[in-house]
């Protein structure tokens, strides 16, 4: 890092952060509009499968205790996989190569990427929360529960939104990404631990679902619910999880690199 | 003290073969304005990428304001302006938070960002629309303000990447009036790159003709009209004439020269045009192939790409056409 405040990755990312951040406050519209989605999982599926922690050794007390954490993350799964669309607005429009020639470095550019999508999935997540909550949702491990279970949205949802902007700078097709949103989607969500106990899951569901990083991140967040917190569990797939995220945000990072050269 | 822009061969290569470039060589000297000519597909957009550090070139040497573009992107970056082909401005944000933005990324201060900002508002007639979302902006308003974006920090180089392209003739002439003054400033070089021969014609001070990748043509535009001694003349037929008695006329009329018959289209160049029409008009009909029309053009920068390039701007431009591009216009605006 040079001396000089010009370039710096601090500066940097605090201005592009505040562009991004200033953009979302013109519009807040647009983040409590895409809650109507898991609003109708929590309800629709809280309802519909009301029954199933009947069965022997779902080992959860309510539905809807169980399916609060699967809709936060099913949500930033959804929220977060279509990011790269507006990195494609941010190429038509000559924007990114307008921020590219300026001293501004490229990892500050990601970096506010993924505190736009840190802060509004952790906003979408807590409202999930609440309203699960005044639905009759309990969370019995204290406020640590949720607040992990906030952590592991955020995580799994910049996980999926720095995919997606690799993907939009390395690809840019809008197709691709839509037909891999639409392809990956219901697989990652239902191939986890959102909607059903893994101990009654086929057994070639429950090895796939232990490789899915969104179960690492309902299996973390669930531990922390419980009203005997797992911390082992929490720290082991949280870590593997942050791990995972941290790789993936470097690899956006990598592909301006890669977007340059081919352009 | 060094150029502003010097390139050395540029080459560049796109998956499929394609050369975009292929040896481009330029030189941009101090508070001087260079416009890089040429139709779609010439390879300046990709001279321009190379320039501002956006690609690196396979093979040849640039350097900017003195710093090498390949080896220090970081301090060619602080030094240059660059107005692209496409706005990059923020639509959903106003055109003074947009060069607030612009400023804070070159590490300019709070006081000094909003100082600047409003002194180029002011300078690019935008004060009224300062408060209001780019999206309500006229196409002309928004290249404006991409211009002032491109100003922000006080560039030694600025990079104009086509830019009345889209804009009407109205826009076009504002954008040319701004040109010209920021020409006028001695501290800033400008690289123009522009597919319109007029434009060229009008700001640029020296032109370098582009085409298939590399420079064809290098000199003040007078001086490469110059070159092509005496004016076009055009004569039209209904039909097709026959070739030999049209050239057999032709050939004997003194200072009538370079005779290109095309179907029903000839072109020739004369001493003096004006006297040239009536005789050469007289000498077809005296042979049997009486013309429709016939016109006469200064020579303009047109004629100049037609003989080094080997062909009309207009047919090596396909698409783009149908520009404001008027050979005819272009010599006589002078």
């Amino acid at each position: 890092m040079t001396a000089l405040p010009v370039g710096s990755l601090v500066t940097g990312t605090w201005w592009m952060t505040h562009r991004r951040l200033s953009a979302l406050l013109r519009n807040p519209a647009v983040l409590v509009m895409t809650l109507a989605q898991p609003m109708i999982w929590l309800f629709l599926f809280g309802e519909l499968f009301k029954r199933v922690v009947e069965i022997p050794g779902f080992g959860a007390r309510s539905y809807l205790d169980y399916i609060v954490p699967g809709v936060v993350i099913m949500n930033a799964v959804s929220l977060n996989s279509f990011a790269g669309m507006a990195t494609m607005d941010e190429i038509e429009r000559g924007t990114l190569n307008r921020f590219l020639v300026t001293p501004v470095r490229r990892s500050a550019i990601a970096n506010a990427g993924v505190v736009e999508q840190a802060l509004g999935t952790a906003f979408q997540s807590l409202v999930i929360i609440l309203l699960g909550w005044a639905a009759g949702a309990h969370y019995p491990g204290g406020p640590a529960g949720p607040a992990v279970l906030v952590a592991a949205s955020v995580l799994i949802g910049v996980f999926l939104a720095a995919l997606s902007n690799t993907l939009a700078l390395l690809v840019r097709d809008r197709n691709t990404i839509i037909g891999l949103n639409v392809m990956l989607l219901l697989p990652l969500t239902f191939l986890s631990s959102a909607f059903m106990a893994k101990d009654l899951m086929p057994s070639w569901i429950r090895h796939v679902a232990a490789g899915n990083p969104v179960s690492w991140a309902l299996d973390a967040a669930r531990a922390a619910l419980d009203d005997d917190p797992g911390w082992g569990t929490v720290a082991s797939h949280g870590g593997w999880l942050l791990l995972l995220t941290a790789a993936t945000v470097g690899l956006a990072i990598y592909s301006f690199r890669s977007y340059q050269k081919s352009q | 003290m060094a150029h502003a822009i010097e390139a050395a061969g540029l080459t560049k290569k796109y998956p499929g073969d394609v050369r975009a470039l292929d040896g481009l060589s330029i030189t941009v000297g101090q508070g001087e304005i260079l416009g890089l000519l040429g139709p779609n597909g010439a390879g300046k957009s990709t001279t321009v990428k190379i320039l501002t550090t956006l690609i690196r070139p396979d093979a040849g040497t640039a350097a900017v304001a003195g710093h090498d573009v390949l080896r220090r992107p970081d301090r060619v970056r602080r030094v240059i302006g660059v107005v692209s082909q496409k706005s990059g401005a923020d639509p959903e944000a106003s055109g003074r938070d947009n060069l607030v933005l612009q400023g804070r990324l070159y590490g300019m201060g709070g006081a000094q960002v909003r100082r600047r900002a409003a002194e180029l508002l002011a300078r690019f007639g935008l004060e009224d629309a300062a408060a209001r979302k780019v999206k309500t902006y006229s196409g002309g308003m928004q290249r404006r303000l991409d211009v002032a974006l491109g100003l922000v920090h006080r560039p030694e180089v600025l990079f104009l990447d086509e830019p009345t392209t889209g804009l009407d003739p109205e826009a076009r002439a504002s954008m040319w009036a701004e040109i010209a003054r920021l020409a006028g400033d001695d501290a800033l070089a400008i690289l123009l790159t522009t597919h319109y021969l007029d434009e060229a014609d009008r700001l640029a001070r020296r032109v370098a003709i582009v085409d298939r990748g590399r420079v064809v043509a290098e000199g003040t535009p007078d001086g490469l009209k110059g070159e092509l001694r005496g004016d076009a003349v055009h004569v039209q037929w209904q039909e097709a004439p026959p070739e030999a008695p049209v050239r057999e006329a032709l050939d004997r009329l003194p200072g009538v020269r370079e005779v290109v018959l095309d179907g029903t289209r000839l072109s020739t160049r004369a001493d003096d045009g004006a006297a040239a029409v009536p005789a050469v008009l007289a000498a077809l009909d005296q042979a049997g192939v009486p013309a429709a029309a016939a016109t006469v053009a200064r020579p303009s920068l047109d004629d100049v790409y037609l003989r080094y390039a080997g062909r009309r701007f207009a047919q090596a431009d396909g698409a783009d056409a149908a520009g404001p591009a008027e050979p005819a216009t272009a010599g006589g605006a002078r």
